[in-house]
């Protein structure tokens, strides 16, 4: 398979990213709005083409942990779902972060809480990047905005899961799900023939037996183990942040969005920007590492910032916490599954931060 | 250039796939494009509309309020959509079944009778086509002979014996659509 450019949705950009990216296996249970995912890898029949298995577990729980024992072995494993299923595995992912294992799980976002809605949503983050399960863990947390990064994201999303033994979740939506775009895909890598060091591959007389849990009755053994996570999530702070910035060079208000919000502000900056108002987009790729210096900076030199988000309120508190006081910092997001347009972003940004 | 777009129907129109087709005539010529459906229950048997967008520059936002060009093929997709068309933008729609008519004047409003046109092409399937050329006619974003070729790629080879009639149903729809206002 060479480099090749297709029009396709999202959920089938991924789909396919991820065979090339050399994914062992994929296990997964059919939700709205990322189906299509699971469609397009049974459909295409990987198994044939790079050996990698696809598999309809009988429920998300089986699934996830499925992508747990995938993952124990040291294989490159992936999981998707939206919201309410995404909970479910909710379990399942807290082990494998407290099993410092490996793997990629895909948030196709709708709304919520409860089955809500099937339309698009942002309102999973909170979930996603302050843990989601129990316990003192996180996941690393990338936010695609268009079907090419749902694309991209797949690699990054795997190295940066095998360079720091840490689950990490591509945060995206219905909208980004559903919508088709053209994509660059890169040409087949091949499946990794051998096991990370630490893989549970059955042991040999040359070493130590190794051994993936994430239970420790020996407290402080628990805590220094802790602690061990804790640096390591200090480490991807400094190191793995990850952003864009638009139109931020000489603005005097920041728009902070990810995602599909991202895609509609980039149209309110051009609309603000006809009317006289400077405005910029930062951007956050990596919600966790969440850009908090970079917000920092644009502190001192824009006069307030507006989180667009689709929910009540979310990524705001992390706006909040980098700009410590400096400048109004509001937050501007529909909901119920109903996408914010660049209008209302506008009008939102004169009301509650020009005027405010 | 961006041409901002929405076609709007009922389920089973061909909405999205002749939204489909435009995207990659649009990625043949070297464009941008996006192309943004209604997804869920609103699609079974209910209205169907997609947001497509072509264009010379990065697409900023998929998802949009107003649009260039509004193509209307029901009465619920033209009470919702005239209102929609930016100012000195276009709207096309197919007079089956209409009962209020569009009524902006600071638009530009073409009918095009594709229903009834398909109907004489014996093939009801060829419905998108005949809006698609007319679209064309008004709006040439895209060479016709990318659009054909665009629809051979979204057509299952085992159609590929229609391309003849949906050819012929869209030089009909460039022949028939015409100027209201």
């Amino acid at each position: 398979m060479e480099k090749e450019l297709r029009l396709m949705k999202g959920n089938e950009a991924i789909a396919e990213a991820a065979i090339r990216a050399g994914t062992d296996g994929y296990f997964g249970y059919p939700i709205t709005p990322q189906s299509e995912v699971l469609e397009y890898l049974m459909a295409e029949k990987p198994h044939e083409r790079t050996g990698m298995v696809v598999l309809q577990a009988e429920s998300e729980v089986a699934a996830i942990n499925m992508v747990y024992g995938g993952a124990g072995c040291g294989k490159k494993i992936m999981t998707s779902s939206s919201s309410p299923g995404i909970s479910l595995k909710q379990e399942g992912i807290t082990y494998i972060a407290g099993a410092e294992l490996p793997c990629l799980i895909l948030n196709v976002v709708r709304g919520g809480p409860g089955l809500g809605t099937i339309q698009p949503a942002q309102s999973d983050y909170f979930q996603a990047t302050k843990g989601g399960g129990h316990g003192d863990y996180h996941l690393i947390v990338l936010a695609p905005s268009s079907v090419q990064e749902m694309a991209d994201f797949v690699e990054l999303a795997y190295d940066l899961a095998f360079k720091y033994r840490n689950p990490a979740m591509i945060l995206s939506d219905g909208a980004i799900g559903q919508m088709m775009e053209k994509v660059w895909l890169k040409p087949q890598k091949e499946r990794s023939k051998e096991a990370p060091a630490w893989a549970t591959t059955g042991k040999t007389p040359d070493r130590e037996r190794n051994i993936i849990t994430s239970l420790d009755l020996d407290s402080n053994k628990q805590e220094q183990f802790n602690i061990k996570l804790q640096d390591k999530y200090r480490e991807m702070k400094e190191k793995e942040v990850r952003y864009e910035e638009f139109q931020c060079d000489d603005a005097e208000y920041l728009l902070v969005a990810y995602g599909t919000s991202a895609r509609v502000c980039q149209k309110a900056i051009q609309l603000a920007r006809e009317e006289g108002i400077k405005a910029g987009l930062l951007r956050p790729i990596t919600l966790f590492p969440f850009p908090t210096k970079e917000i920092r900076r644009m502190a001192d030199q824009v006069k307030g910032m507006l989180s667009v988000e689709m929910s009540a309120g979310q990524m705001v508190e992390d706006v909040r916490l980098a700009v410590n006081g400096k400048v109004p910092v509001e937050h501007f997001g529909r909901m119920g599954g109903i996408v914010t347009n660049a209008e209302e972003v506008v009008e939102s940004l004169k009301t509650k931060i020009i005027g405010g | 250039m961006t041409e901002e777009i929405i076609i709007a129907g009922f389920g089973g129109q061909g909405v999205l796939s002749m939204g489909k087709i435009m995207a990659y005539s649009g990625i043949m010529q070297d464009m941008e494009v996006s192309w943004m459906p209604s997804y869920g229950p609103e699609m079974r048997g209910g209205t169907a509309n997609v947001t497509v967008i072509l264009s010379d520059e990065r697409i900023s936002s998929p998802i949009l309020r107003t649009f260039d060009t509004a193509v209307i093929l029901n009465q619920q997709s033209l009470d919702k959509f005239e209102k929609a068309v930016k100012p000195g933008g276009t709207l096309i729609y197919d007079g089956n079944g209409i009962t209020r008519h569009p009524e902006r004047d600071d638009i530009a409003v073409y009918r095009i009778d594709a229903t009834e046109e398909a109907a004489k092409l014996e093939s009801s399937k060829t419905f998108n086509m005949v809006v698609l050329g007319g679209y064309l006619k008004i709006k040439p974003v895209l060479k016709l002979e990318n659009v054909i070729t665009g629809l051979k790629k979204s057509l299952p080879e085992r159609y590929h014996h229609l391309l003849p009639m949906n050819e012929k149903a869209l030089s009909r729809g460039m022949e028939i659509i015409k100027k209201l206002n």
